[in-house]
């Protein structure tokens, strides 16, 4: 018998872990001397109370949902990929050699190469770790971490040596063409008299990452291969016994997670700087810990996580040009959601347990 | 004689770099010996450099920023503590917190006293410790070899540095020669024996996070009012998982993390001297020097040369049966 209703499970405990995690936001905010009320009226208008506010906010959700399936997906198989990060910028290097060394007629033949090229290139950067995990028993963990710090250091080595274009100083590669700029929200959605989204950079990669979000969706829950990542995440012992091999489903599940953080690049480098820079990534392989813990490792839950994280990012951006609040704050806010929905997460369920379990013999 | 001044003078910057990267290695080591995994090295270091040149800046006293230092490192540590320990939460998850949380404070923090873009102001005479200088060290500089070595490299650092490395024989003196680091190391193998022992599983764990933040916050102390004068936003740099990388390295032996971090400190001091190394023909690019720790650990953990193993029960949180 379950301790307590699955809607609980589900809902409220990532509900108190949010609250929870605002209250201690909102009393930081009151600490350096600004008034919490209203900076959130600030973040509202700000990221939403505009279509160019919209803009910015469903962009970046868009990266934190790559992000965030990346890491659900690999928790399913009980695997912690911390290299979102890492598997992003190599994504990005995918992403800039599709568009920059082949001439592609138009932008949506492009797309599909450049998904192809980011996934292939981030489930590389996953498969040296996932081998390891698998065949070595290295943790996956420290690996991960190794792997980011190197992948920092090999994007940093190829846009200062090899891609930078004769006679730039910026650490970047060129401009990619004309013909692989991707359509933008306001391209898309604006009307002759009507202009929507100006300048915001969401583009076509949301509807790829909602796209994205269905298909792992699919894969988890209706697929032999998700039953299966699902089972040994579950119970290793188990998942053996019926016939499952682990290293088969450590090296799948990480190679799945990696391309997903890789295609985050379609979206930030093809979508909006056109051109791959140092530290593209800006952290969101990170924030896809956070996306996937709140989102409960659902890709539903996810997708809401997301777009209140782009909320919280674009909103965040809002305050730091407005107030002296920095944009740091996001990250303390970040940490807080961590911390709540993932480490702490048993001081909320265990006297929500309990109090379930009385109302339960109390109905008896 | 060209080659010898620069040869001193890279080890000398070796050894300063590598003092913040030996403090939080045996820092972790404590804790992930008593099975309680840390990857928020680098959160407790930041938090406590912060601290540290902050009280130094207002208080104009170093021996007070210390202090504050590592009762915000403890801080930090408690929390750990309280997800991992009493909670019995992921300790990975509560690391990545620790490690946001301290990036987005110490921030946060320094833009609401200072008002200087995320920084403290620079540390002046007081602020900061000052170099220790060995006696007879001025006398003896002009004597050839010995004279260098002695002035140079081993005499004139700060009191940190010291401390970090009689840190090496002290942590392995009591994890291997009391009855406290026995309890410790077999809490981290198989904690239901040492609770049916009728020692205190919590307790241990706790003391041995407790430690781990008293060191790191010496070693962010380091950073911001020994090594730097003041602090500046994500000054350790990843500092804390080269800490990490050294410990795997080590095999969590104290004297071998030793000379780990000394490997990595020179691989920095080479890399911020040198920039790319020419070696005839083959140009090493300065971001190889960059990557290398973490390549080299790599490497370690996929047991190719030797395998490391972590403590047996590190990770998981110890449930008593009932």
């Amino acid at each position: 018998m379950d301790k307590m209703p699955k809607w609980a499970d589900v809902v409220l405990i990532p509900l108190i872990s949010l609250i929870l995690a605002a209250i201690l936001s909102a009393l930081v905010i009151l600490a350096i001397g600004e008034n919490p009320v209203e900076a959130v009226n600030l973040m509202v208008t700000g990221a939403l109370g505009s279509t160019y506010g919209w803009g910015y906010t469903l962009y970046y959700a868009t990266n934190f949902m790559f992000t965030g399936l990346a890491v659900a997906v690999a928790f399913h198989a009980r695997l912690f990929n911390i290299g979102g990060e890492g598997q992003a910028m190599l994504g990005g290097l995918g992403v800039a050699m599709v568009c920059l060394y082949i001439p592609w007629p138009h932008w949506s033949i492009a797309l599909l190469a450049a998904c192809a090229g980011s996934m292939l290139f981030g489930a590389a950067w996953a498969a040296i770790p996932a081998y390891l995990q698998a065949k070595r028993g290295s943790h996956i963990v420290i690996t991960t971490i190794m792997f980011n710090f190197i992948a920092a250091a090999f994007l940093n080595y190829m846009l200062v040596n090899v891609m930078r274009p004769q006679g730039s100083m910026d650490p970047a590669t060129a401009r990619f063409p004309e013909a692989v700029h991707l359509p933008t929200f306001q391209s898309m959605f604006s009307t002759a008299e009507n202009v929507v989204f100006r300048g915001a950079p969401a583009n076509i990669s949301f509807f790829v990452a909602i796209l994205a979000c269905v298909v792992v969706w699919a894969l988890i829950w209706r697929t032999r291969l998700g039953y299966e990542i699902r089972a040994y995440g579950h119970s290793e012992t188990g998942a053996v016994y019926a016939g499952i091999s682990p290293v088969r489903i450590t090296i799948i599940a990480m190679l799945i997670s990696g391309a997903l953080a890789g295609m985050m690049a379609i979206n930030n480098v093809m979508g909006e700087a056109e051109r791959l820079v140092l530290n593209s990534t800006e952290g969101a392989g990170f924030i896809g810990i956070a996306v996937a813990l709140m989102g409960r490792s659902h890709p539903f839950g996810v997708f809401l996580a997301a777009i209140l994280f782009g909320f919280l990012y674009q909103g965040g951006a809002e305050l730091a040009l407005w107030t002296s609040i920095p944009r740091e704050l996001i990250v303390v806010i970040q940490a807080l959601v961590i911390l709540f929905t993932g480490a702490l997460d048993n001081m909320v369920r265990m006297p929500l347990e309990k109090l379930f379990l009385s109302l339960r013999k109390g109905a008896e | 004689m060209e080659f010898f001044i620069t040869l001193i003078q890279v080890l000398d910057s070796t050894i300063r770099l590598a003092t913040p990267l030996l403090l939080a290695c045996l820092a972790g080591l404590y804790s992930e010996r008593a099975g309680i995994f840390d990857i928020g090295l680098e959160g407790k270091m930041l938090m406590a450099a912060f601290f540290s040149a902050a009280i130094a800046a207002v208080t104009g006293s170093v021996w007070l920023g210390l202090l504050a230092g590592i009762a915000s490192s403890l801080v930090l540590s408690g929390l750990h503590g309280l997800a991992s320990i009493t909670f019995r939460g992921n300790q990975l998850i509560s690391g990545v917190a620790i490690n946001f949380l301290a990036a987005g404070m110490t921030v946060l923090v320094a833009q609401s006293w200072f008002q200087q873009g995320g920084r403290t102001p620079s540390l002046f005479d007081g602020g900061r410790f000052s170099p220790i200088e060995f006696p007879f060290a001025d006398a003896l500089s002009g004597v050839p070899i010995i004279g260098p070595i002695y002035s140079e490299l081993l005499s004139g650092h700060s009191i940190l540095v010291y401390v970090a490395f009689l840190m090496v024989p002290a942590t392995w003196w009591v994890l291997f020669r009391t009855r406290f680091g026995l309890r410790l190391r077999a809490v981290g193998e198989n904690p239901a024996a040492v609770d049916t022992a009728g020692v205190s599983v919590v307790g241990l764990r706790y003391a041995a996070v407790a430690i781990c933040g008293v060191l790191c916050g010496i070693a962010g102390a380091y950073l911001a009012t020994a090594l730097q004068a003041g602090f500046v936003k994500d000054m350790t740099a990843g500092r804390g998982f080269i800490a990490l990388a050294a410990l795997i390295f080590a095999k969590w032996r104290p004297w071998h993390a030793m000379w780990a971090c000394l490997l990595f400190g020179l691989l920095q001091a080479i890399a911020l001297r040198f920039q790319n190394i020419d070696l005839g023909g083959i140009v090493i690019p300065v971001q190889v020097m960059d990557a290398l720790p973490y390549i080299l650990t790599v490497v370690i953990l996929a047991g190719f040369v030797g395998k490391a193993v972590p403590p047996r029960a590190g990770g998981e949180p110890y449930v008593k049966e009932r």
